[in-house]
């Protein structure tokens, strides 16, 4: 009966993929938060995005390698360095790139798409040619590996609780960033309209070099959560960017609560399924869902209702 | 003049090849409210937004008190001291009354400044809460002049703001306006269609014909039907 598992089993079963898709959840909401920031806030489609992701992994790498090496006895909490180095650098780039590249483009929505593509190739090769091709992966310190036993059958990972937990923490700091400060309150208004933003007061151009600055070194954190699941190659990114653009679509392009629902959604139907059938079945099934409401719900999961 | 807190002297703005704009020279003073008439397509909004940095000028100054703005970008602009009430309003619809209020307020934004317009508009308080884009056209309004006052600036600069409101709104708009200026000591200029605002405020009328004022009336003896030989078709 059932293929094999009793209820019990099953019942384990739910509650342990549930909480596999909950880190999946939770790294896919770390880059879309990102993302939506950027797409949803800026209308920029920044293809690199997982390249930023991947760049806070490479950092999260390289601290966890110095760790080992120059302070072993610190080793245990190099993790919370690495997320902050992690934002920093991720941060910094987007910055950079805002300026140098994005902020010339900012009127032309299929032209950001080509640049930030070509971007991505840029990075992947830089870091290939830097990190080599093989995939790195991180050492956890002790305390992080291992899993909590909830019952006989159910055992719940340490990191996957930490990479949660994080998740919580940089939610609740974006939602409290756009909604209740000031610079929110002004990224929320140059999105709405530009010229009128400057025309009241606002440094529209600084506003939107912090905003993809900001949502870049969000990208980094989740690479910094990333490598607790996965192992860092030039391209890991890829594999990334679809799937949080889709959760940032289905959310509703401008609404937080939106996507955080849509990733949900979305990594708990990939990982349950993923249980039972293969993962790229698994994954046909999520995207034809995504696909269909999206035909009912062009505008997405969440959207605000106001007189325009 | 030396009292003239706003003065334009030789301005040309052109959209690509087309000139609209061909050498103006206006001088607005300190205290004074002037309605710039004229029919569409005559240059009021190009000249306004000219003003607030949303087009760039081709030739000639601006100045605002004695800071010249003609090379700043828009939100210097407003830091020197101008403020600029968009034609259509343009609040930001998803905003709530309140937060549309702050984008307008510098750095050091004060709750005072919050009270001072809640007691201009008290209607916007009672709205705070609500997403701009709720309200009607004539509230909506004064969230938009709000927002320009929240800056604190010296010379206000409203683009047809009767358009599209209804009269009795209007003339209350016309009472609120002096009161800002007699309040504040604000120097505004406004430019208008609708010619019974325009006397009702304005200390100065000018007309603008093909980029340029090529008709002026002051005081008391401001002629109401001779303007309107100006702006009829």
């Amino acid at each position: 009966m059932l293929g094999g598992y009793t209820f019990t089993d099953l019942g384990s079963i739910f509650v342990m993929q549930g909480f596999a898709g909950l880190i999946l959840f939770s790294v896919f909401v770390l880059m879309a938060l990102g993302l939506a920031i950027i797409f949803g806030q800026m209308g920029v489609i920044n293809m690199a995005h997982g390249e930023f992701m991947i760049l806070g992994a490479y950092v999260t790498y390289l601290t966890s390698t110095f760790f080992q090496a120059h302070l072993p006895g610190l080793f245990s909490i190099y993790f919370f360095v690495a997320i902050v180095l992690a934002f920093i650098a991720s941060g910094i780039m987007g910055l950079i790139v805002e300026y140098v590249l994005i902020r010339h483009l900012y009127n032309r929505p299929l032209d950001t798409l080509l640049a930030t593509w070509g971007l991505s190739l840029i990075l992947q090769q830089a870091y290939r040619t830097i990190f080599g091709a093989r995939e790195v992966g991180v050492e956890l310190p002790q305390w992080m590996l291992g899993s909590w036993h909830a019952t006989e059958s159910i055992e719940i990972p340490i990191n996957g609780m930490i990479i949660m937990a994080l998740t919580i923490l940089i939610t609740i700091g974006v939602g409290f960033l756009m909604y209740k400060s000031r610079w929110g309150k002004n990224v929320r208004a140059v999105v709405q309209n530009r010229a009128i933003a400057g025309a009241v007061g606002i440094d529209t151009e600084k506003v939107d070099r912090y905003t993809f600055g900001i949502g870049c070194g969000i990208a980094g954190i989740a690479g910094a959560a990333f490598t607790m699941i996965g192992s860092t190659g030039p391209t890991s990114g890829q594999l990334y960017i679809v799937n949080a653009f889709l959760i940032v679509v289905f959310g509703g392009a401008q609404s937080l609560l939106g996507t955080i629902a849509s990733a949900f959604t979305i990594s708990q139907t990939q990982s349950t399924l993923e249980f039972f059938l293969s993962g790229s079945m698994a994954a046909v099934i999520t995207l034809l869902a995504v696909v269909g409401l999206l035909m009912l719900r062009p505008q997405g999961l969440f959207t605000l209702k106001v007189r325009r | 003049m030396s009292n003239a807190m706003l003065t334009i002297d030789d301005l040309h703005v052109a959209y690509g090849k087309s000139e609209v704009l061909h050498g103006l020279n206006l001088s607005l003073a300190k205290n004074e409210i002037i309605a710039l008439m004229g029919r569409n397509g005559m240059g009021k909004t190009t000249l306004m937004k000219a003003l607030i940095g949303l087009l760039p000028s081709l030739r000639g100054t601006m100045k605002v008190d004695d800071l010249d703005i003609t090379k700043l970008k828009s939100y210097q602009r407003v830091a020197g001291g101008v403020a600029y009430v968009p034609q259509g309003r343009m609040i930001f619809s998803s905003m709530t009354v309140e937060e549309n209020i702050e984008t307008g307020m510098a750095k050091s934004s004060k709750s005072s400044i919050l009270t001072g317009i809640y007691e201009l508009f008290p209607v916007l308080l009672e709205m705070r809460k609500r997403r701009g884009g709720n309200l009607s056209g004539g509230q909506q309004q004064q969230l938009a002049i709000a927002r320009a006052l929240a800056s604190e600036p010296k010379v206000l600069l409203l683009d047809e703001p009767t358009e599209g409101i209804q009269p009795s709104i209007i003339r209350e708009m016309a009472r609120t306006l002096k009161r800002i200026r007699d309040e504040r000591g604000l120097s505004i200029l406004v430019s208008e269609q609708v010619l019974s605002f325009a006397l009702d405020i304005a200390d100065r009328v000018l007309v603008i014909e093909n980029g340029e004022i090529v008709h002026e009336e002051s005081g008391a003896e401001i002629d109401g039907a001779k303007i309107s030989r100006f702006l009829s078709v």
